[in-house]
């Protein structure tokens, strides 16, 4: 099974390794490299993308802000529609509800629709412990669930990993987990979709029991809504018996009517296309079609504790689509292991540190593992202004401050390990803070220019061990300016 | 027109020639331009880094120096970029937490009047072609606060364009950040420095003679980055080639 | 104190700075987007709707009514197909010149049993031209979900220009969130692969259209 992400390193030191990992670099520039263009030629077909995005981001908000209201608008909707509502505040009560309600079916094993809200909440790993199998079903989750690996990206869990590399895991491995794969397999991506399929084909026929995310719920009908490309999601939607949806409480929309927005935005961030092969929704339970028990967990897990942040709360307007993963430079050479997270890139630094809080190692170091180069805003469909996010966290993180946690207000002690560039940050502010000690420091500079050394012991070789240093100038600025006149006095 | 050069702390302290440069190619067109010496710094570091509270005294100290100027031209994307974009947000989350509307008030006249150097050619003076000689082959980077904050868009190459002798070439991945970010290229040095070396790769696959940028941060970045890598191209402020003419050329 | 009532809770207290007049749902969404884009004749949205459907590789054909059955024919033989599974409402004729052996789903049918037929046909509720999609919803011409799942070869059958739209939003307007409704746009494909779409994987992995009437 999957990995914890209990005890990650920091980013910095995660990300050396990808850093140095030349076939790893080479499989996320590849792989991100050919989503960028195609994103961008999806877009550019709709020439109302910005309205589109402004009105996404409406949408999100207005609901937001009015959580509470619409969820139990959702709730009344649902239940009237035959299915059963429950609500979890954390990830192991979510848990235990799910592995309750598929005791009660006396099965023993489930097949799993790729669902964020599960990996976030460590489902597979519940259920193993109470005797129950949970089968990935998507294929990258089924590859990273093969290979015993983490998850690295939001759409694409195996982007990590090449092609050669997933016939590997499918020869080696999917004959532990039930139809081994076929003779001779190749690593052409069609057979190795045909091997999953085969694979998977007799678990799907065999499941009473589904477990599913969703991408989003409409308050005021109770219908969720599954994107999917593969047909596993529509496999597992609608052959069991039984299918129980985790899905966090940020993901409700208030009318049928507001997916005509999501809709247009999701699929041309996400995979680049028109509209994904497929799109389910079901509302409740349905008469001699597909599931006759439909249980829906509504999550909170940190996300109410995000929604009272007024900066750090438009996180929630994430449709999860990954168009900010697949622009970031810092995550196209650090690699998705590094956010120490199943939700990697510029949205899992603001997301993670959120959700989680920022007192471990790896949260508290995730909001600077961005060079703030804005990109992620660019694209971002529903225009969460992450840049803006990472910096507010950013002073959470080294300057403490009110925040609130499980459902309680804290006021937060700045991070260990600060306290020196807290200092060094006071000291250059009250350097800049007068112009005369500023220039003081300025010629002290200048007059010992060359003894300056081109590289840096101690801490200053973050810098120098990678670029050389600029050579210090005879005289700054602001004397010649002073000496010449504003130029005035040299011969132009 | 009272126009304020604002430098920056970063070129005032090591980068003087691109100052002389924006001095030397504003007064050619006619620009009386002032260096207030009281100035020092926006803050841009210590907001970028989680020090809000610890910028908030340097913006206020700015407002101060360069309150009463129709225009405050600055040779730096981000540090217009800081002043531009976030000087306003220094003031709401001022107010959200309770302190009332004093520091918005007090930022309020600079933030209007701060433009950048591509920005106020173009958009102030209304001049492309600033006469300038320069007989280089240079592919431009467009900085991301330039390009995304600020949205500078084609002003640089409109500008770049029109100087005499000079080859433009285009720069592969230009709108992907070069790895400097601020305290991020400290603090996630590694990834800095790889993000740096591809910039570079993508410069030296153009052929150019010069990688010319609108912010000296980006360019220390990757000029120490050339250095380390032993290419041969200069780094270059867009201020430099500007202000060159065939009297006198730079660098 | 339930879940329920602690969940519902922290949202109250997160959200004390949301102003009491805050805006009403009709307010608050600024809908300035397009309704469609483009302005086209209805051949043209046919058109479009065939075109955007070939680019993610369904093959689309066009007849009319008398042509139908004949050309559902000829297309199962041409994929070869001992069997088709038939939605209880399939108009009688469609297959009237098919030899292919009918499969009916029935409310007891295992997927096992559905699994082993080689092709289905189906009508649909609504056609999106914009972004090349078919919508089910479960009607009689096009049967329960998994119908058009278990086969390998889906042939779906859309009443041009009735059944026809431009736009997502207008698809949204003609359908019942009530209905279990199934969208498709193109055979399955995954993008797992180093992010490159390949065609085929869980679900049908041929995926014919036949435009009906419209001319």
């Amino acid at each position: 099974m999957s990995g914890t992400f209990l005890g990650m390193p920091a980013f910095p030191k995660a990300a050396r390794e990808a850093v140095g990992d030349e076939r790893l670099r080479a499989n996320l520039r590849h792989a991100t490299h050919t989503i960028r263009d195609k994103r961008a030629r999806a877009v550019g077909e709709l020439e109302d993308w910005e309205a589109l995005r402004e009105a996404g981001k409406q949408i999100k908000d207005h609901t937001l802000r009015h959580l509470d209201r619409y969820l139990v608008q959702l709730e009344e909707a649902v239940t009237a529609a035959g299915g059963i509502v429950h609500w979890a505040c954390d990830a192991a009560e979510a848990n235990r509800i799910v592995a309750d309600l598929v005791k009660a079916t006396g099965e023993t094993e489930v097949v799993k629709v790729k669902s964020m809200a599960t990996q976030e909440i460590g489902l597979n790993e519940a259920l193993e412990a109470e005797g129950i199998r949970a089968y990935e079903t998507d294929l990258a989750e089924l590859i990273v669930q093969l290979a015993d690996d983490r998850p690295s990206h939001i759409l694409v869990p195996a982007i990590h990993r090449n092609r050669g590399e997933i016939r590997d895991i499918f020869h080696d491995t999917m004959k532990n987990w039930g139809r081994p794969a076929p003779e001779g397999l190749t690593d052409e991506p069609a057979e190795l979709a045909e091997a999953a399929r085969l694979h998977l084909r007799e678990k799907f026929l065999r499941a009473k029991v589904a477990i599913s995310g969703a991408n989003f719920m409409v308050a005021e009908s109770g219908t969720l809504v599954v994107v999917e490309s593969e047909g596993n999601g529509r496999m597992c939607l609608t052959l069991p018996e039984t299918l129980i949806s985790v899905v966090g409480v940020e993901k409700v929309v208030p009318t049928w009517r507001d997916l005509e927005v999501f809709l247009q935005t999701l699929p041309r961030s996400s995979t680049a296309e028109r509209m994904n092969p497929y799109t389910s929704t079901w509302t409740g339970t349905i008469d001699g079609d597909g599931p006759t028990a439909f249980h829906l967990v509504l999550l909170d897990n940190g996300r109410t504790d995000t929604l009272a942040d007024e900066v750090g709360r438009q996180a929630l307007r994430c449709i999860r689509c990954s168009a900010c993963l697949n622009v970031c430079p810092v995550y196209e050479r650090a690699g998705g292991h590094a956010y120490g997270s199943v939700y990697p890139g510029p949205i899992g630094a603001i997301l993670s540190p959120q959700l989680r809080g920022t007192t471990s190692e790896i949260d508290a170091s995730l909001p600077y593992a961005s060079s703030l180069c804005g990109a992620c805003y660019d694209v971002c469909p529903v225009a969460i202004d992450i840049p803006e996010v990472l910096v507010h966290l950013r002073e959470r993180v080294a300057q403490g401050g009110p925040a609130v946690t499980r459902g309680e207000k804290v006021v937060l002690r700045p991070a260990r390990g600060h306290a020196a560039e807290r200092a060094a940050m006071r000291a250059a502010r009250w350097v800049l803070g007068s112009p005369g000690v500023l220039r003081t420091g300025q010629r002290f500079a200048a007059r010992t220019r060359r003894l300056h050394p081109r590289t840096l012991p101690g801490p200053g070789r973050a810098w120098s061990a990678s670029r050389d240093l600029p050579s210090m100038p005879a005289e700054p600025f602001r004397d010649w300016w002073q000496r010449t006149n504003g130029g005035k006095g040299e011969a132009q | 027109m009272r126009v304020a050069l604002f430098l920056t702390c970063l070129n005032d302290t090591l980068y003087p020639d691109t100052g002389k440069a924006v001095v030397k190619l504003l007064t050619r067109l006619g620009v009386d331009v002032d260096f207030p010496m009281a100035q020092t710094c926006c803050g841009q570091a210590h907001y970028n880094t989680g020090y809000r509270h610890e910028a908030e005294p340097l913006a206020l100290h700015f407002a101060d120096v360069f309150t009463g100027y129709d225009a405050i031209v600055t040779p730096s994307g981000s540090c217009a970029a800081m002043v531009r974009e976030l000087y306003p947000r220094m003031g709401e989350r001022a107010e959200a937490e309770g302190r009332g509307g004093t520091l918005s008030a007090h930022l309020a006249p600079v933030v209007p009047a701060t433009y950048e150097l591509t920005e106020f050619l173009v958009d102030v003076l209304g001049v492309t072609d600033v006469g300038a000689y320069y007989p280089r082959t240079v592919t431009y980077h467009p900085t991301c606060h330039g390009l995304r904050s600020l949205g500078l868009g084609e002003r640089p190459y409109q500008l770049l364009r029109a100087v005499k002798g000079l080859e433009l070439v285009e720069l592969p991945g230009a709108d992907e950040c070069c790895g400097f970010g601020g305290t991020f290229a400290v603090k996630n040095a590694d990834v800095s420095a790889a993000m740096g070396a591809d910039k570079i790769r993508n410069a030296e696959s153009t052929g150019a003679q010069a990688l010319c940028a609108a912010d000296n941060s980006c360019l220390m970045h990757l000029g120490g980055t050339m250095s380390r890598l032993k290419v041969d191209m200069r780094p270059v402020h867009i201020a430099e080639i500007l202000a060159s003419t065939e009297e006198r050329s730079a660098r | 104190m339930s879940s329920r009532e602690i969940v519902l809770g922290r949202i109250r207290r997160a959200l004390a700075d949301v102003p009491a007049g805050d805006h009403a749902y009709a307010d608050a969404v600024t809908r300035d987007y397009l309704r469609e884009h483009g302005t086209r004749t209805r051949e043209e949205t046919a058109a479009l709707l065939a075109e955007n459907l070939s680019e993610y590789r369904a093959v689309v054909h066009r007849t009319d009514a008398d042509g139908l059955p004949a050309l559902l024919a000829r297309l199962l033989t041409e994929r070869g197909a001992t069997s088709v599974l038939v939605p209880p409402g399939l108009p009688a004729d469609w297959l009237g010149a098919s030899e292919v052996t009918r499969v009916h789903d029935r409310a007891a049918s295992s997927a096992y049993e559905l699994e082993k037929a080689d092709s289905v046909v189906t009508g649909c509720a609504v056609a999106i031209a914009e972004t090349g999609t078919l919508v089910l919803d479960g009607s009689p011409d096009q049967g329960r979900r998994r119908i058009t799942l278990m086969p390998d070869h889906h042939i779906c059958v859309v009443h041009v220009p009735d059944q026809l739209v431009s736009s997502l939003p207008q698809a949204l307007e003609r359908l019942d969130p009530a209905r279990p409704l199934t969208w498709i746009s193109g055979p399955s494909a995954t993008s797992d692969i180093e992010l490159d779409r390949v065609e085929g994987v869980h679900g049908p992995r041929a995926l014919e259209v036949v435009l009906l009437g419209g001319r």
